[in-house]
């Protein structure tokens, strides 16, 4: 079989999102963050919602998210997307509005914003990439590290005296009135990253049809910042942060009304 | 025509909503009003005070260090205020509870009893309305029809059937002054 | 019923006017002494009239980026607060000017630093005209002396933000936002619709809605030379504003001997001060800034040939006086009296504090 008999359209088994735009990402190789820009990239072509769909990107190692995603953005100041979100959604009842945040940015110096938003019941989709690690300024502690974790700001590890526990604050969003659907995911291999999928989409669905707020929770890698290869991120995020996230719907209702 | 009052006392004893009425009074009139509170934590206690401007021209200062009328509801407000009256201006004062008179010679000081004549109306509430319609009677400032229109204007339609007795103050404070 | 004259607090008159513009959105959170504006909207409930959406936000940093999240999608949005409050919002209004997105934000000052007073101040002076946040930018800073101004200033706020894509301030106080006075509040406008804001605002992030390419508001720019190239325009923006937007009103300048300059509620005061002095046969001139950022420099210049001396009288320890001064250049002296802590002097000490300056 010739090279020209094997590229024929009826051959295709897969191409690009056309939500994703030419550019490459800044994304270290093996970052969950690529996987889940697909599947958004992925999601607002299939779901016919590229026109009315608007990101807030946050500050963390997604602040470029704007860069990849062929929709209109917002880029925000640290940790303030969740109100973006708000606003835009309120003022545009039209549009799917969705945050796409990082640890740092949704639990430590956005916690009042997440938390305000979700109780609020906005509805909007929050994307959550939970790495347990500040990537971008260079692997220092989130507050969602865990326990003995090294970063650049715990170097002997985290310590729960000095440095207080890891944040679950998923299971927190959870039990707010305002969520309508609340789950733990990962993107680690081929079934996560369906079922991931399954969820941003219900998520966006939440969203569009004014049932409350969803939050995503994805549980990822930072094999930068944790200093691991790829494929050993993996195993130890299996291994270790399962055990303190595990994965599975914290909540789903059918909403909030 | 230009006329600069202050109303004092207490927090709760209608301070406020008496300058309010007035200035609305005014309003009706077509004339330049201004209405300027103490406001904060007095309002909820303490002393409270308001600063209202009549005028046929335009208001510059709504702040003020001397008036041409000083309403004083306890002894802290007639001690403040005293002496910022100006020489020639009314001083209207509620007696109960005033242990130190007013001494001034040049200016025209009116007692008015309010707390008694609110308690012979059954309604303390009708306090300040008494002793607006004392200060209206001293310096006819403003029509009592004004002030009744005011009234109508500012009251909520649920305590419209209130204003007969407000016009009852009105005209008792009147009479006492 | 439209043009009805009413009578109503500073505070109120800004909710009032907001509707009245056809404001799209306003986010706030409770601060004495501006909480009036919020209460107000709450009570108006225009969300079930001209459809404007109104939130008790979480805190100010979240109101001002609720502003944000609003403008970037070229709706228009409003905040208001009051000094502590409005420090909590610089980050985002820096965000806002960076991001070259027209919003209004309204501070009823108090007196500070720290938690300081709920009493009137025009402290923030500093703060509202020489940035405020970080990086370098200006708002547009209006300061209104009296009621109506508050009304009026929302719509001129609105007009100017979005006339130069830069977030526009009302600057007011205690005084102005607590008085009652008569106030003349505009006929209602439509909220703009969907179409005329994508016309009119090509750049927001609405959606594409067909528009064929993507919009992105963003103040991130790490290609240092585009960073620059960025500055450059907001400067351009400013140096345009500045040639265009400079408001200002005399009071007594033709044969005054002294000149004072003071905004907002001390403006009114200092008029009155002027008022007696005059009976008493002392020339004295008042220019009230309106816009206190762009700065009337020309016409301070100007007047500064004509007098003896200027008195600078605000409600903090001596901050438009730098302006004043750079205005004035060395011409003539320039003194500052300035009640802090909430005090607000009245007419007779303003007169005191000229006769001591200049001696007269």
């Amino acid at each position: 079989m010739t090279q020209e008999e094997i590229i024929r359209p009826e051959n295709k088994v897969y191409s690009r999102p056309t939500f994703l735009t030419d550019n490459y990402t800044h994304y270290c190789p093996g970052c969950s963050h690529g996987v889940v820009h697909k599947i958004i990239a992925e999601l607002v072509d299939e779901m016919g919602i590229g026109e009315k769909s608007l990101g807030i990107a946050p500050v963390g190692c997604a602040v470029f998210a704007y860069n990849y995603i062929d929709i209109d953005w917002i880029e925000a100041a640290h940790g303030r997307a969740p109100a973006l979100a708000t606003a835009a959604s309120r003022l545009n009842p039209d549009m799917l509005v969705f945050t796409y945040q990082g640890d740092g940015d949704l639990s430590a110096i956005g916690t009042a914003e997440t938390i305000h938003a979700c109780n609020r019941g906005e509805n909007i989709a929050i994307i959550f990439i939970n790495n347990g690690i500040y990537g971008m300024t260079g692997g220092q502690m989130a507050p969602t590290t865990l326990l003995g974790m090294k970063t650049a700001t715990t170097p002997y590890g985290r310590d729960a005296v000095l440095n207080g526990y890891p944040l679950a604050i998923t299971n927190l969003l959870a039990q707010l009135d305002g969520t309508c659907y609340v789950t733990r995911q990962a993107v680690h291999t081929a079934a996560a990253v369906r079922k991931t999928k399954a969820a941003i989409k219900h998520a966006f669905e939440n969203a569009i049809n004014k049932c409350g707020t969803s939050v995503v929770e994805i549980v990822s890698t930072c094999n930068s910042g944790w200093k691991l290869s790829p494929a050993k991120s993996n195993e130890w995020m299996v291994e270790h942060m399962f055990e303190k996230y595990p994965l599975g719907d914290l909540k789903n209702v059918e909403s909030i009304h | 025509m230009k006329e600069e009052i202050v109303i004092a006392g207490f927090g709760g004893q209608g301070v406020l909503s008496m300058g309010k009425i007035l200035a609305y009074a005014g309003l009706m009139d077509k004339l330049e009003v201004t209405w300027m509170p103490s406001y904060g934590p007095e309002q909820r206690g303490g002393t409270a005070n308001v600063t209202v401007i009549l005028s046929d021209k335009p208001i510059s200062s709504p702040v003020l260090d001397t008036f041409d009328t000083a309403v004083v509801l306890n002894q802290q407000s007639l001690d403040k205020f005293q002496s910022k009256v100006k020489p020639g201006g009314t001083l209207i004062y509620d007696p109960s509870g005033i242990h130190h008179l007013p001494t001034r010679t040049d200016i025209k000081i009116v007692p008015v009893d309010a707390m008694t004549a609110a308690i012979e109306l059954n309604n303390s509430k009708t306090y300040n309305m008494i002793l607006l319609g004392a200060l209206l009677k001293t310096r006819p400032v403003v029509e009592i029809d004004a002030v009744l229109r005011g009234l109508k204007k500012t009251l909520p339609e649920r305590h419209h059937h209130l204003i007969p007795l407000n016009e009852q103050a009105l005209r008792k404070g009147m009479e006492m002054a | 019923m439209e043009d009805e004259i009413k009578l109503m607090k500073g505070n109120e008159a800004i909710a009032h006017a907001a509707i009245r513009y056809g404001v799209d959105g306003y986010f706030g959170y409770p601060i004495t002494p501006q909480s009036e504006v919020l209460e107000t909207l709450a009570e108006l409930k225009p969300w079930e009239t001209t459809g404007m959406v109104v939130l008790q936000a979480e805190s100010e940093v979240a109101a001002i980026n609720m502003v944000y999240g609003g403008a970037a999608t070229g709706k228009a949005v409003m905040t208001s607060s009051s000094s502590p409050g409005v420090s909590l919002k610089q980050e985002g209004i820096s965000y806002l000017a960076a991001s070259e997105l027209p919003a209004l934000i309204v501070n009823v000052m108090r007196g500070g630093p720290g938690l300081g007073t709920i009493q009137p101040s025009q402290s923030d002076y500093f703060q509202a005209t020489k940035g405020g946040g970080h990086g370098d930018y200006h708002l547009i800073v209006l300061a209104p002396s009296t009621v109506q101004e508050m009304a009026d200033f929302v719509a001129l706020g609105f007009d100017l933000a979005f006339k130069y894509r830069n977030p526009a301030m009302i600057l007011a106080d205690g005084v102005v936002g607590q008085m009652m006075e008569k106030v003349v509040l505009p006929p209602q406008r439509p909220r703009r619709t969907e179409e005329e804001i994508r016309s009119q605002c090509p750049w927001a992030a609405c959606g594409k809605g067909g528009r064929g390419h993507r919009n992105v508001v963003t103040s991130l720019e790490l290609d240092s030379a585009k960073m620059e190239e960025n500055n450059l325009r907001f400067q351009r923006t400013y140096r345009e504003i500045e040639q265009n937007e400079v408001r200002f009103q005399e009071y007594f300048t033709d044969d005054a001997e002294y000149l004072i300059v003071a905004f907002g509620s001390v403006a009114r005061i200092c008029l009155k001060a002027i008022e007696d002095a005059r009976e008493k046969g002392l020339k004295i001139g008042l220019l009230r800034p309106i816009t206190l950022w762009p700065f009337p420099t020309a016409e301070v210049a100007r007047l500064a040939k004509n007098v003896k001396g200027i008195l600078t009288v605000e409600l903090n320890a001596g901050q438009m006086i730098e302006d004043v001064r750079l205005a004035v250049d060395g011409a003539v002296p320039v003194h500052h009296f300035g009640r802090m802590g909430g005090i607000v002097p009245n007419p007779n000490e303003v007169l005191e504090a000229l006769s001591a300056h200049f001696n007269i």
